[in-house]
């Protein structure tokens, strides 16, 4: 099949690729780049698993394709683990068991980056709201909103 | 806040307790924190090829030719394999249980062969280089097919004139039970009241997030090996043994993480077979994940039951019987091993399970009919046959005039009538519903919420609380599976070992699918050796690595695997006790580990760090005296043989709000107590009770596989088939009451699944609390809007 050639930042480095028209971006990152942190739950947009940062804003990987991502800038959980930036928010869904399983962990860490870049303060129907968009079917949610309300609260009071 | 908090302790089962009853957090899960779990999906392997199922497009049909040539021809494509030539390699089966009297199900094969049965049914098999590529292919695949006519109906099933599914079964019934204590019709006759209701449970499924997935590599040299995405790596390992004639020694079965189980990963699947098959006929690793669609089609779907029930009280308001009639539709047919009679058998054991009454009559009809077959989903049974038990005691409640709660108050077996035999014939070791029921009506703050009912009701807000009291099998002896004749292990293992540095590493039979088994089981080996929790390693789900066990289900992880790894770091320790005081020419009653060190047990003197014990236990056995040999490796198995099952028990309560005009229900807040018995991790088991409950709120008000006349289903994808998201679902607080088992030294029973019993249950009474104003109720799950307004009979 055709491939066409694209250009990315990728978790910050730069990479040139061959990909067919038809690739999605997720399965161009979990099967060409070895990025496997970002799951597939459903490829039509419904679960969130998939979810990665497209030129700053958090898309469904499924739905985008990989040449639709030509000259942007892609970020990954695994750029996310990298940077540390979130370390407190990747650290407070294991002290509040906000995962299970893990499948949905990667998307739902990745909507909750952006609730906290977006916002600084949410209530727990607020959160709930914003991560309605990302399945789980493990903990009851309860503990995720928990996490993330709690590193939000944390993060207030380190800017006061 | 779900914060990390700590329960009054009971007395400690170990000699250095720091861990147990603490809510640790789940150290091995940092990395699905940081995107580097392993699921099935992310191995790959050299030569690896991919296959993708032509599945029955419809119900039922007549096989009749499948023209390979134009798919063969297609870029990539290594094979096209179909049911005959897979039969050459596996044989077909047949799940029935012994111990299920009367049971019957028809042979089944890995791929259909002549005939499918269900939308969905595997038939054929295209393999090749690349998934998209194996996918590109399937279309042109040609196969002829004929259409038969499908039976959907459960009742038309019982039909003497229907037509029979496999007519060499002669009936459509796959297994029947009855169940009678002698004296229930002068019980209802001498009633003061009696209530009737038909419950209704929509089929519905567990949509693990990662679906069902597996690598088969059949070498060259004779040796399987599968990694699979399961909950028993054994019972699959056996399985394969059995199907294709190979030896045990050959045939290796793997987990790595698993992307949720609920149930639907415990069962051994056509595709199962046919993927590993298709590796030993092409001699290569061959990778199968099912897409979401066929998820939904080939998933087990569970709870499709009509039940019939009626309640009989005093005046008083005693219990005096209950009394139902199940119908349940379990697909073409019985689901191998663990079969699809087990819910319907479950619903007859648990009806009136909490309550003390002593006249009981059931009718069980278990037929076979062209939809997805039905098996183990988490709760199995029990959050049917809560909802009706429940539904009806709230409607012997209301036309008494009494108080649910109270009701159930006077009802239930008393915390000090144990031992008790039900009257269904269930063997309860210890309960605790009195404490349960006063402990929700304090978190709750009952009375309080029944002010707030009563004055937003004035206002035209309807609001509404409901019950649910439930019981919970849990830690299964080998009467579930092994007395039927299923090679489904009861019993677990633990090996534990300590390198020479001091660290341990713990295997354990039971495997890890999220709900934090490996967690719990790091806990319990740094206690019962002594050794601080950064210092244990947990491996599960290698069958070769790990001893033989049964895996996860039925709510016996913690309870039974747990165990065993409490009695091998027991002994374990003894074992280096030994070592420490040949070294310190003390006697072994004199020492104690704790913190990866030997103490003086009486001045509380640090001795020697245990690295001190590995290298002398290594490396310089020549300093211990010539009989004495350390053992620093130890295995411990345990099986629960005391009862059938260790039963727990719980309470849960709803409070929503139903909004009378549209049907939409919202819910206000959820409170569950639970009493599983020791609590090994307040956290986890928390997280766990919650999980549990959101799934049982899916069931009740959102999940249902919708199928059409033709036993289509039409809603099979993630947008179509409604789950619980975050905004839907409401907080949850939980809370405990820690009756221990006897029949084990750490004294814990399971927490999996209780959740899922209550919460349909609870819900659908509070719905019905909230539109009893207007003197009607729904027992229709999934209880929605159109069902609710129904009800309300503001739409016909």
């Amino acid at each position: 099949m055709q491939t066409t050639s694209i250009t990315m930042t990728l978790n910050g480095q730069k990479i040139q690729a061959e990909v067919e028209p038809r690739q999605h971006l997720v399965d161009f990152l979990r099967e060409d780049q070895e990025l496997t942190g970002s799951h597939l739950g459903c490829e039509q947009g419904a679960c969130g698993a998939c979810t990665v940062k497209l030129d700053g804003k958090i898309v469904r990987g499924c739905l985008v394709l990989a040449v639709q991502a030509n000259g942007s800038t892609v970020e990954t959980i695994e750029g996310i683990t990298a940077s540390g930036e979130y370390k407190d928010l990747q650290e407070a869904f294991l002290k509040f068991n906000a995962l299970q399983c893990g499948f949905c962990t990667s998307g739902m860490l990745m909507a909750a980056v952006e609730l906290i870049q977006t916002y600084k303060t949410a209530t727990r129907e607020e959160i709930r709201e914003w991560i309605s968009g990302n399945y789980c079917r493990c903990t009851g949610y309860h503990a995720i909103v928990d996490a993330i309300s709690y590193v939000m609260e944390q993060r207030q009071q380190a800017n006061k | 806040m779900n914060k990390p908090k700590e329960l009054p302790n009971l007395a400690p089962v170990t000699n250095e307790q720091r861990y147990i009853g603490m809510s640790e957090p789940r150290h091995g899960a940092k990395r699905l924190t940081e995107g580097l779990g392993k699921y099935i999906d992310d191995i790959q392997l050299p030569k690896m090829v991919h296959v993708v199922y032509w599945r029955s497009p419809v119900a039922h049909m007549k096989i009749k030719k499948i023209n390979k040539s134009a798919v063969l021809d297609m870029p990539g494509v290594v094979a096209v394999i179909d049911g005959q030539e897979l039969a050459t390699v596996c044989k077909p089966w047949v799940a029935t249980l012994s111990h299920l009297a009367g049971m019957k199900s028809a042979p089944q094969h890995a791929l259909a062969i002549d005939r499918a049965c269900w939308q969905g049914e595997p038939v054929v098999a295209v393999v090749a280089k690349t998934r998209a590529q194996a996918e590109d292919a399937l279309p042109y695949l040609d196969v002829e097919w004929e259409e038969l006519p499908a039976l959907l109906d459960m009742h038309e099933a019982l039909d003497s004139n229907a037509m029979i599914l496999h007519p060499e079964l002669g009936d459509n019934i796959c297994f029947k039970r009855s169940l009678d204590t002698g004296d229930v019709d002068s019980q209802f006759a001498n009633a003061a009241v009696v209530e009737e209701a038909t419950f209704k449970f929509g089929r519905h499924t567990g949509v693990t997030l990662e679906p069902r997935s597996q690598i088969a590599h059949y070498a060259p040299d004779g040796r399987l090996t599968v990694y699979h995405c399961q909950q028993a790596p054994h019972m699959m390992q056996d399985l394969y043994c059995r199907q294709f004639d190979l030896s045990e020694s050959d045939v290796r079965v793997v987990c790595f993480d698993v992307g949720g189980s609920f149930g639907i990963k415990v069962h051994a699947y056509p595709d199962d077979f046919a993927t590993v098959g298709i590796s030993i006929l092409l001699k290569r690793p061959v990778k199968y994940v099912a897409d979401r669609l066929e998820s939904y089609l080939s998933d087990i779907h569970a709870r499709e039951h009509i039940i019939k029930g009626r309640i009989a009280a005093s005046k008083d308001g005693e219990i005096l019987a209950f009394e139902i009639d199940d119908l349940t539709g379990i697909g073409p047919y019985s689901m191998f091993p663990r079969t699809s009679a087990i819910e319907g058998n479950q619903v007859v054991n648990l009806v009136g399970g909490p309550y003390k009454h002593k006249q009981y009559r059931a009718n069980l009809n278990v037929v076979f009919q062209n939809k997805t077959p039905t098996c183990q989903y988490r709760g199995v049974g029990h959050p049917i046959a809560c909802a009706v038990t429940e539904g009806l005691v709230d409607l012997a409640a209301r036309k008494l005039g009494m108080d649910p709660l109270e009701f159930r108050k006077r009802n239930v077996i008393p915390d000090n009538a144990y031992p008790y035999t039900g009257v269904s014939g269930i063997k309860l070791e210890v309960l605790s519903h009195e404490q349960c029921l006063s402990k929700i009506e304090e978190l709750m703050d009952y009375p309080k919420l029944l002010e707030e009912q009563k004055a937003l009701r004035e206002k035209g807000i309807y609001r509404g609380i409901g019950f649910a009291t439930l019981i919970e099998l849990t830690n299964p002896s080998p009467a579930f599976y092994g007395v039927g004749g299923a090679r489904i292990a009861s019993q677990d293992g633990s090996t534990i070992r300590m390198d020479p540095t001091g660290v341990i590493t713990v295997s354990v039979s039971v495997g890890e699918q999220g709900q934090g088994a490996e967690g719990v089981f790091a806990q319990i080996a740094a206690d019962a050796v002594g050794v601080p929790i950064e210092h244990v390693r947990v491996k599960t789900g290698d069958t070769e690595t790990i001893p033989y066990g049964g895996g996860t289900w039925a709510s016996r992880g913690a309870g039974i695997g747990g165990e065993a790894v409490l009695l091998a770091g027991m002994a374990l320790r003894e074992n280096i006790l030994k070592i420490a005081a040949h070294l310190l020419q003390m006697d072994v009653s004199q020492l104690t580990v704790k913190n990866g060190k030997v103490y003086d047990r009486l001045s509380n003197q640090e001795k020697i760090p245990l690295s001190e014990v590995g290298r002398v236990g290594y490396y310089r056995t020549d300093l211990l005296p010539a009989n004495f040999h350390p053992e620093l490796t130890v295995t411990r198995h345990y099986s629960q043989k005391d009862f059938p099952f260790i039963f727990t028990n719980g309470v849960q309560a709803s409070y929503v709000e139903v909004d009378v005009n549209t049907g939409f229900v919202k819910l206000l807040k959820h409170w569950a107590v639970e009493d599983c018995g020791r609590v090994i991790n307040p956290m986890l088991v928390d997280e766990q009770v919650r999980g549990a409950i959101v799934q049982g709120i899916g069931g009740a008000l959102f999940e249902e596989c919708l199928y059409d006349s033709q036993g289509q289903m039409i809603n099979g994808n993630m947008a179509d088939y409604l789950v619980p998201m975050a905004s839907e679902m409401p907080d949850i607080e939980v809370a405990h009451v820690q009756t221990p088992t006897k029949s084990s030294l750490l004294g814990a029973k399971g927490a999996g699944e209780a959740g899922t019993a209550g919460a349909p249950g609870a819900v659908v009474n509070a719905i019905n609390d909230a539109i009893a104003p207007f003197g009607v109720s729904t027992f229709d799950q999934p209880v929605t809007p159109q069902k609710i307004l129904r009800a309300l009979k503001v739409i016909q």
